[in-house]
């Protein structure tokens, strides 16, 4: 299906992906945008309690992954990232799973909220509420690998907000000083809850990276393209032990913060919808079909399949048994669990 | 069996365990080059190399916080905290983290991190090198905490820790590092987590604590025995979990029980002691429950007569088991 024959200079294959990965990049992203969608709409439904949405910022997220490797690296995510934990292989059930907080949930057995993941099998370490703190995982971690002579990374992410906390600090400077095979980034989205960049942070969040002795990188997170070269340059001075990356991707929350959150008592409509038009998900369909690998009968057979998976995610997921009530007593110390999981 | 120092044999938990495990590794401020400012980790870079003896940057919550992070790899961390009084910025990593790692992924990740600390006052360190934070973070299930007296246990106890898998803060008594010396065998033992040890038996009251004032109750134990008044000390070693065991049989054997510790009173340790006692065993008291801790004030003094009226000692404890016995 790839248009061999042209002339034209594509990107994403500059960058490096074949023709088959740029399109899987964007299944991936259409597969985050419609769990997110779904989950929205079975919280207004009262089927579940709580959503916290990714939309948006699918684009960067999924394309990061795809720089990665995602059989080896170590991945921790913040909560938004259902575009990242899909593209290194969480399922659609597993998702939906830990929407319903059901025992099979192989985030938290249904412990904590949704977008809190976790999960040893894909090498997704698992992340809290209190922002940042997986910061400092991720530069131990890389340490670990470092000590080891495993030529793997850790990838971490977090938002703007969270590039204020001391976390996250102390963390790029104890991968600074060591050379650490780290990439941070920064998803900044614009918003912290309700309160914008322009009062969380007075220079750019990238720049931060020169104060600790690495490159810091901004990149526009609506182009996924973009985000995949900065990733995979990142990947590659990491493993050539060259040390830690900055990477600022700026986008924009296009949801609340939560489904908790009414977002138009602090941001206007229009200015979601000016956002809205720049959304990298429908321009990445485009860059597609423009390059001749998609078409809308493609897409709508894509998104049949995307809406069939998860028909099957959310009625196996409702269905799915809860935990126990006294199962909340397992967990506290090895050994307390009997049979484990 | 050699006789040596309470520092020594924690230096030589960490050499040990070092050299059985490649996993282990240490890191904190000034561990490395320096030894540790106690000396705590001298002559373990030159050992074992700067990769695992590391000196950190001064900032506990990524000490702390990337030790959680090798934890969850699967090696085997030792993070110092230079003195417990700056274990704070960290406490974030320790609570909110390394406490719920194993809980909040249902045992898909653990954290297998040791934290040391040095506690406790007696060096003239003023408010903020003297302090006991025990309270701290005592009642935050998925933490281990332990306290060792003796020298032996020091050792054992911490190299239990390591071999844990869960995360254990290893509370050093820093006055206990010289004061404190003891058989210690050189070859390799551990003391179980969660068990504690009959120091010394009697009869006639029984006193339970864990740490630096156990010495001193240990010496009024002997002043009061010319005295003809027999007692039962009880060292706690672990103080979470507690070992309710041998809380009870400890009070069970003479009636009347005295609680010591440095850390302040309210709020410590003692309270949950005493109130175990109480739930289990108060129609078998011959008198109200006794506790003898640090006074309810922010931190000690740096000057010599408000650091000595804060410090337990050999007269005090005296006086209170001997009030204790004549009750």
């Amino acid at each position: 299906m790839a248009n061999t024959g042209t002339k034209r200079t594509f990107r994403h294959r500059e960058v490096g992906l074949t023709d088959d990965e740029a399109v899987q990049m964007y299944a991936t992203m259409l597969m985050a945008r419609r769990y997110d969608e779904r989950a929205l709409l079975l919280q207004r439904a009262g089927k579940i309690n709580f959503h916290i949405s990714g939309i948006g910022q699918e684009a960067a997220q999924v394309a990061a992954a795809f720089a990665l490797d995602r059989e080896n690296d170590w991945f921790l995510p913040y909560y938004r990232d259902y575009g990242f934990v899909l593209a290194v292989g969480m399922t659609l059930r597993e998702l939906m799973l830990s929407l319903f907080a059901k025992e099979e949930d192989p985030n938290s057995a249904g412990r904590q909220m949704p977008g809190h993941f976790g999960c040893k099998r894909l090498r997704i370490v698992t992340g809290s509420s209190p922002v940042t703190t997986q910061v400092p995982h991720a530069v131990g971690i890389a340490y670990a690998l470092k000590l080891k002579r495993q030529p793997y990374v850790s990838f971490v992410t977090f938002g703007e907000g969270s590039s204020n906390q001391g976390d996250f600090h102390e963390g790029c400077n104890f991968a600074g000083v060591h050379k650490l095979p780290v990439i941070f980034m920064c998803e900044n989205n614009q918003y912290a809850i309700s309160v914008p960049i322009s009062r969380q942070v007075a220079g750019r969040i990238c720049d931060r990276a020169v104060g600790y002795g690495f490159p810091g990188v901004r990149v526009d997170g609506n182009d996924p393209l973009e985000v995949y070269k900065v990733v995979k340059e990142a990947r590659e001075r990491a493993v050539a032990g060259e040390g830690p990356t900055l990477i600022e991707a700026v986008m924009y929350r296009l949801s609340p913060h939560s489904t908790s959150d009414n977002d138009l008592a602090y941001r206007s409509k229009e200015e979601v919808e000016e956002h809205r038009a720049k959304d990298g998900l429908p321009r990445y369909r485009q860059y597609l079909i423009d390059c001749g690998l998609w078409n809308e009968e493609l897409d709508r057979s894509l998104d049949a399949n995307i809406r069939q998976m998860l028909d099957e995610a959310t009625e196996y997921a409702d269905k799915a048994p809860y935990p126990s009530p006294e199962s909340i007593m397992h967990h506290v110390y090895a050994g307390d669990a009997e049979g484990g999981r | 069996m050699a006789v040596m120092h309470y520092i020594d044999a924690i230096r030589l938990a960490m050499e040990e365990e070092m050299t059985r495990d490649e996993d282990v590794f240490v890191l904190g401020e000034d561990v490395g080059y320096k030894g540790g400012v106690f000396t705590t980790t001298k002559g373990l870079l030159e050992k074992f190399g700067p990769e695992r003896v590391l000196d950190t940057p001064l900032a506990e919550s990524v000490i702390a916080g990337a030790a959680i992070g090798a934890a969850m790899y699967g090696l085997k961390p030792i993070a110092e905290m230079q003195y417990a009084d700056f274990i704070f910025p960290a406490t974030n990593q320790i609570i909110s983290e390394a406490a719920k790692i194993r809980y909040r992924s249902a045992s898909d990740w653990t954290c297998p991190v040791v934290i040391r600390a040095p506690i406790g006052g007696g060096v003239f360190g003023g408010l903020y090198h003297s302090q006991s934070v025990e309270s701290v973070f005592f009642g935050t299930p998925g933490l281990k905490i332990v306290a060792p007296y003796t020298a032996y246990d020091a050792k054992g106890l911490l190299k239990a820790a390591v071999r844990d898998p869960d995360p254990v803060l290893y509370f050093e008594h820093k006055k206990c590092y010289r004061l404190v010396s003891g058989e210690v065998p050189e070859d390799d033992y551990i003391v179980p987590i969660g068990k504690a040890n009959v120091l010394r038996e009697g009869d006639d009251i029984t006193v339970i604590g864990y740490s630096l004032p156990l010495h001193f109750a240990m010496q009024a134990a002997e002043d009061l025995e010319a005295e003809g008044i027999s007692s039962h000390i009880l060292d706690l070693r672990t103080l979470q979990p507690l070992d309710k065991e041998a809380i009870l049989e400890a009070v069970r054997r003479t009636g009347k029980v005295l609680i010591v510790h440095e850390d302040n009173k309210t709020g410590g340790v003692g309270a949950e002691v005493a109130a175990i006692i109480a739930e289990e065993l108060l129609y078998e008291l011959d008198a109200p429950i006794m506790r003898l801790c640090g006074p309810d004030v922010p931190a000690m003094p740096i000057h010599a007569p408000g650091e000595k009226h804060f410090m337990l000692n050999r007269e005090k404890l005296r006086d209170a088991m001997r009030q204790l016995a004549l009750y």
